[in-house]
């Protein structure tokens, strides 16, 4: 890979667009699924990645004795990870096109990692699941595509890749293509696109492959450009978590009162009519500011201060909503829960739980059933959630939720769950329902 | 300076990937102000930093900025960024505490022998300052884009009772939720433009009309080179043999240590051209100019894990 090659005189990175937008997406697909080798591929035909990086990668490979370029070395921070080979954890990686800025959460795919793989999920717009065309879909590709969906990542793209390796065969692609919708078919997946690349080579990863003159839809980086990710937000239901209350105190703001947070869902504008939960007062908007500027609306995920008409007790960890559209606070949830830590969740556990700025604690009720991620099976038998398994469980909590299904919004659908002795996040929430 | 923009109006409820950046480090800051009983800022006065403070300035405002910051000042740093800090301090009416290395090594916490640099003894200096005043929370300014060991770091970067940094040990982070929980002795370390790039940073400071120091911009500079980078003549930082003090026209990509942060050549005078200039740019602010990250593969690393920010 000479630099020549790969680094076109013009920019490396696009210049500013005021405009440019963000779409963050999760990677997942197994070890030897070429996933590195795609992030790399992105990276470097985006001009990304700056000579100095690359050279430190094309040395190392060098001194290891390998006869290629290996681009795994870019995205394996850690020494460990460059020792084994393997990615052991999240890593967030940037590019940008003119349109667009990319977040990438890189998630290792070892089945002993899906805690780390719903990490990367819960803020991601977009994920993108490898599979080796050799192969076909595996247990571990189902398992992405399982977790994605539990997540509710609105759009999910599955790469066929290594189609070099079978030829450019359309008939590999047509049957991992019609095995994959089939099975979709049992997820929440609204957005389906699925692309024959070969990452090594570059075909249909930013450039349209002459191997495959076949296949008509979009290289992998156009639909990464153009999928719309707009509407994936609620903005019909308000929902504005109380973060922090802005009391200056100075002589020019001396009665300033104004209630910081980000907008979870729906459109607050001066002068609606809104009820402070869970004290259940109503009042109307007097403004909202952004910093020095009185702004006339707020919608997610706008980091704003609202200031109300009325001198209502509001504070850290409630919830501005509209009248007539408001969560109801519940101490009872019903949820689905990945469990992050070796020492198992067993019924009776106490545990602390954080959702949007409210913190509490809460009892674990009842394990309902085990998800088998792989075959879907619900197994009702088994009482406990072990390491980086999934199950549906019932919880009561000390402080009301002001809560959503998962479903319909992802922050107030979603919490966090603390081993209090050891301070570590050992539990991720969906919540189904609360009553 | 260039005159800041108005918030525009959104007729499609679509937010710039730089607003929403900017929304969600907002968020984290008031986040650890809540949950955190004593945070600090860490600010060296580069643009980083300064990004930082402006940062923290809208989360809370019309309030004051409800935490003091901190320079680690190694005794070797460049007088144009003590100016601009001491601008934004006053500006601003935050509390600054410095905890200098000089005075670490007159007190015996760190030794200098000569031959570890100055960036090495900032480290036990800076843990020595959060331990002395008690700090739960230290914010920093760094950047995944930054480096690859940084690409791994959580936006709360959780460090033991000596500060230390365990890769391995992280706490997974989920949707938006940030998990403070600390033991007595233990801090957190916060990161809120994690997401940012070098571009984004610029192309914000251009948006706010931020002041940054004048290093960053085009200026004349007596420098020599020494391991393919252009350093600063100065009395802290003897020629050795065969090494040419000559004027050339420069600017910095990064503010630190005058002994190791070399200097770009450079005719880039305004901020559009510094966009312009890192737009195209083939190598990495800290490839280009940090001796601190050229001493091995895992230099920042093992930095991290001892206690760097």
């Amino acid at each position: 890979m000479a630099n020549e090659a790969t680094q076109s005189p013009e920019t490396n990175q696009p210049a500013i667009n005021p405009d440019m937008d963000l779409l963050r997406f999760a990677t997942a697909g197994s070890v030897d699924d070429g996933k590195s080798t795609l992030i790399g591929r992105l990276l470097l035909d985006s001009k990304s990645i700056f000579e100095d990086q690359l050279e430190a990668v094309e040395s190392t490979s060098q001194s290891k004795g390998y006869d290629y370029t290996d681009l795994a070395l870019l995205t394996d921070g850690l020494r460990s990870e460059r020792e084994q080979g393997i990615t052991i954890d999240v890593a967030y990686r940037y590019f940008a096109t003119p349109n667009r800025k990319f977040i990438i959460a890189d998630t290792p795919g070892h089945v002993q990692y899906t805690r780390n793989m719903v990490t990367g999920a819960s803020t991601a717009d977009l994920g993108l699941v490898l599979v080796d065309a050799r192969q076909g879909l595996t247990e571990q590709s189902r398992r992405h595509a399982v977790i994605l969906s539990l997540l509710r990542v609105p759009h999910l793209v599955l790469a066929v890749n290594k189609m070099d390796l079978v030829d450019f065969d359309e008939e590999v692609y047509s049957k991992i293509h019609q095995e994959f919708t089939s099975f979709a078919t049992k997820l929440a997946i609204p957005d389906l696109e699925i692309i024959p690349i070969s990452a090594l080579q570059g075909d249909n990863v930013v450039t349209r492959s002459e191997n495959m003159d076949w296949y008509k839809g979009p290289t992998l980086m156009h639909h990464l450009e153009h999928v719309h990710v707009a509407s994936d937000r609620d903005l019909v239901d308000v929902r504005f978590p109380v973060q922090y209350v802005v009391r200056p105190k100075s002589d020019d703001f001396h009665d300033y009162r104004g209630y910081a947070g980000m907008v979870a869902g729906g459109v607050l504008k001066k002068g609606d009519e809104v009820v402070a939960l869970p004290s259940g007062m109503t009042s109307k908007i007097a403004g909202i500011d952004l910093f020095d500027n009185e702004i006339d609306q707020a919608f997610p995920p706008m980091s704003v201060t609202v200031r109300l008409e009325d001198d209502v007790d509001v504070s850290r960890g409630d919830m501005i909503a509209r009248v007539n559209n408001a969560p109801k606070p519940s101490q009872d949830i019903d949820a689905m829960v990945c469990w992050m830590t070796n020492e198992p969740l067993r019924p009776r556990q106490k545990l602390a739980i954080k959702h949007t700025t409210r913190t509490g604690r809460a009892l674990v009720k009842d394990i309902q059933y085990r998800l088998d991620i792989n075959t879907l099976h619900r197994d009702q038998e088994t009482k406990e959630l072990g390491v980086n398994e999934i199950g549906r469980v019932q919880l009561r909590t000390t402080v009301p939720l002001l809560c959503d299904p998962y479903s319909k919004n992802r922050t107030t659908g979603s919490f966090i769950l603390i081993d209090e002795a050891t301070g570590v996040t050992v539990g991720a929430g969906m919540i189904n329902s609360g009553s | 300076m260039v005159e800041p923009v108005k918030a525009a109006t959104h007729a499609d409820y679509q937010l710039s990937q730089l607003d929403q950046l900017e929304a969600e480090s907002i968020h984290i800051f008031r986040e650890v102000a809540s949950e955190f009983e004593k945070p600090v800022l860490m600010f060296s006065g580069g643009k980083d930093s300064i990004v930082m403070l402006r940062l923290a300035e809208k989360a809370f405002y019309p309030a004051k900025i409800p935490f003091p910051i901190m320079q680690i000042d190694n005794g070797q740093d460049f007088d144009e960024v003590g100016e601009t800090r001491a601008r934004w301090v006053e500006r601003l009416g935050v509390k600054l505490i410095v905890a200098s290395i000089d005075d670490a090594i007159a007190r015996g916490i760190v030794v200098d022998d000569g031959k570890t640099t100055r960036n090495r003894l900032q480290t036990p200096t800076l843990i020595n300052a959060i331990e002395e005043n008690g700090f739960t929370a230290a914010f920093g300014g760094g950047r995944r884009d930054e480096e690859k060991a940084r690409a791994k770091e959580r936006v709360y970067s959780h460090r033991d009772e000596f500060g230390q940094w365990d890769p391995k040990m992280q706490r997974p982070e989920l949707w938006s939720l940030y998990n403070g929980r600390i033991h007595p002795g233990e801090h957190m370390r916060i990161f809120p433009i994690s997401n940012w790039t070098e571009l984004d940073i610029w192309d914000y400071i251009g948006r706010e009309g931020i002041e940054i120091p004048e290093i960053y911009f085009s200026h004349k500079r007596r420098v020599f080179e020494r391991d393919g980078m252009l350093l600063s003549e100065t009395p802290l930082n003897p020629t050795r043999e065969g090494e040419v003090v000559e004027e050339r026209v420069v600017r910095f990509r990064t503010c630190g240590d005058i002994t190791l942060t070399g200097c770009v050549e450079s005719t880039a005078s305004t901020i559009e051209e510094i966009i312009e200039e890192v737009a195209i740019a083939k190598v990495t602010e800290r490839g280009a100019t940090r001796g601190d990250d050229r001493f091995s593969e895992a230099a920042m690393e093992d930095r991290k894990k001892e206690g760097y920010f």
